[in-house]
């Protein structure tokens, strides 16, 4: 599911109906929509409520419907060419209101119009979504989110830089085998760091980047720097946009460990939980640390935008302050590079 | 170069162990050209002051960002000291200090470091002037985490959290805390706006650390009586004015 985007020209295509945020965005739509039907309808605003149940007794039962067949037919529909499959989801729509017509009219008695207003009204609804999935999709164009993605990628601080530079030439004379590993991690930090991360990377690749982060200030702060690695239920294959966990690491240090004399640890939790996906990261926490919360926020709403654009509502990012601990916790979906 | 006697006793101050041991190598292959020593190495800005108690160096090269006390917190403190050593700073890389330091002339060094600028900055700073506590003060936006008070040629560092009060006397300030008091060279003024938070004014000469504060009682002294403040820790009372009342009903609630 890994999004490939190299053309710049939009191309239409379907949603993708089995993607949480779709069916929400549908869900919600409609029923704003069989709501404002309902105050219509309505004589006045004591009758409103029993009128939203008349439409609701007619609206829900198409609508959850519509949504299974459409998750079930979604990779089909979206193989298929846009408009081959547009008016495929027409076609189902209409299929969906006609038999719940013919098999429901007789268990509910309610006002029963004619069945040919309910394909209009069908066909007018699908009609305004399918547009506005179209139209959310150009905004969202390959072209757009990538220019929005390469704007986000994660930068290295400066200081991080300087400080492992140095700590690698204090290594030069005493132990060159050791500095010569450290150069080898920060070339390959750096290789990521500069390549082009708009594509998702495997989990277990990023958690190698991490750790050679970590080598490299683990170099600089010595024991004071304690790193708790809880990796071992971590789904390797799954996919997660690069530079997501690092930047996060990097965080933990300079707030977390940098400021105290002594010793700290960072715990890193990885683990799958049915279809999803989940990274905590903790780590130690003063309160008065006044000056960096600015900079710590900008990173996380980076993050944040960054899965938001690759997973969309299913992924999502939390930081929480405890008493004397700092935890973010992201959740993505699991997600795997097709065989 | 040089031609001193004794040679440059240099004193290392970084929080990171490769920090300081690249320090050692450079000031090593300067030695050839300069007279150097390195005296001491500290590992953050306490440590520092705990050492230059014992004993005196010539240079302090004194990184900047180091927990629990700071390289320009540190450099505040030594400003205290009879006769303060030189100081360079070290950075790796902050902006902010940087232009601070172009602003008040203060000599800095950027890491990595190379030999020819350390040996040309330790040949100079012997003789340079000490940076101004002004200049340090604009350098430092944030709070003190210590008070320093000179005493017969030693330096105390007093955590702040200790401190119950600050009481202005003639020209000085008297700092208390649940030990001893001190005596510090500052204005009561400059102390209540660096440390707004933590202290109230409760007279015109006092501030009163909030923390310590037990609870208000009114004394009678023959006429209307006034108000004083009972301390956790110390069985002082401290006098309220009656300009200052307006305290006790702000933290009584």
């Amino acid at each position: 599911m890994a999004s490939i985007v190299n053309q710049n020209a939009y191309a239409s295509a379907l949603p993708n109906f089995r993607n949480l945020g779709v069916v929400l965005r549908i869900l919600v739509i409609v029923n704003l929509v069989a709501g404002a039907a309902a105050v219509l309808k309505s004589a006045g605003l004591a009758d409103t409520w029993r009128a939203l149940l008349e439409v609701s007794v007619v609206v829900q039962p198409v609508l959850i419907l519509s949504l299974l067949v459409l998750m079930v037919a979604s990779g089909a529909l979206r193989r298929s060419p846009y408009y081959l499959g547009a008016a495929a989801v027409i076609a189902i729509e209409l299929v969906v209101v006609t038999l719940v017509q013919v098999v429901g009219r007789p268990t509910i008695d309610t006002a029963a119009a004619p069945i040919e207003r309910y394909w209009v009204l069908t066909f007018a609804m699908t009609l305004a979504l399918l547009a506005y999935f179209d139209l959310r999709g150009r905004a969202l164009s390959p072209a757009l989110s990538e220019a929005r993605l390469q704007a986000l990628q994660a930068r290295i601080r400066p200081h991080f830089l300087f400080n492992s530079i140095n700590a690698v030439l204090s290594l030069v004379r005493e132990d060159p085998r050791r500095a010569e590993r450290a150069l080898e991690d920060m070339a390959d930090l750096f290789r990521v760091l500069m390549a082009d991360n708009r594509e998702l990377t495997p989990l277990a690749r990023e958690v190698e980047l991490c750790r050679e982060y970590l080598n490299l200030e683990q170099l600089r702060l010595g024991e004071r720097l304690q790193v708790e690695w809880h990796v071992e239920k971590m789904p390797r294959d799954a996919l997660i946009p690069p530079l997501v966990l690092q930047p996060l690491i990097e965080n933990a240090v300079y707030h977390g460990i940098e400021p105290r004399v002594a010793p700290g640890a960072i715990n890193i939790n990885i683990y799958r939980a049915r279809e999803q996906v989940h990274a905590v990261l903790r780590n130690p926490y003063r309160h008065d640390g006044g000056d960096h919360h600015a900079g710590n926020k900008m990173a996380l709403a980076n993050i944040r935008e960054r899965l938001q654009l690759h997973f969309d509502a299913e992924a999502s990012l939390t930081a929480k302050v405890g008493d004397s601990i700092y935890q973010v916790h992201i959740v993505i979906p699991y997600v795997t590079a097709k065989p | 170069m040089t031609t001193e006697a004794a040679p440059l006793a240099v004193m290392i101050v970084d929080d990171e162990a490769p920090a300081r041991r690249r320090l050692r190598e450079l000031i090593a292959d300067c030695a050839a050209e300069v007279a150097l020593t390195v005296a001491g190495e500290a590992a953050n800005g306490r440590a520092a002051l705990e050492f230059l108690a014992e004993q005196s160096v010539d240079i302090v090269l004194l990184d900047i960002r180091m927990p629990d006390m700071d390289g320009i917190e540190l450099a505040r403190h030594l400003a205290n000291f009879e006769r303060p050593p030189a100081v360079i700073f070290t950075t790796a890389y902050d902006v902010y200090a940087i232009r601070a330091f172009e602003v008040h002339a203060i000599d800095y060094l950027l890491k990595p470091i190379r030999a020819t600028r350390l040996r040309e900055a330790l040949a100079r700073a012997h003789s340079a002037a000490r940076p101004s506590t002004e200049a340090l003060e604009a350098l430092q936006p944030r709070a003190r985490a210590y008070l320093s008070a000179p005493e017969r040629g030693r330096v105390h560092l007093i955590p702040i959290p200790d401190v119950i009060y600050l009481k202005a006397e003639l020209k000085y300030v008297t700092v208390r805390t649940a030990e001893r008091e001190y005596l510090i060279e500052e204005s009561l003024a400059a102390l209540e706006t660096e440390f707004g938070e933590r202290f109230i004014r409760v007279h015109r000469n006092c501030l009163v650390a909030k923390a310590a504060i037990r609870s208000f009682e009114r004394e009678a002294d023959g006429g209307e009586g006034h108000w004083v403040v009972l301390l956790n820790a110390c069985d002082e009372k401290i006098a309220v004015s009656r300009r200052q009342q307006h305290v006790i009903r702000e933290l009584t609630g």
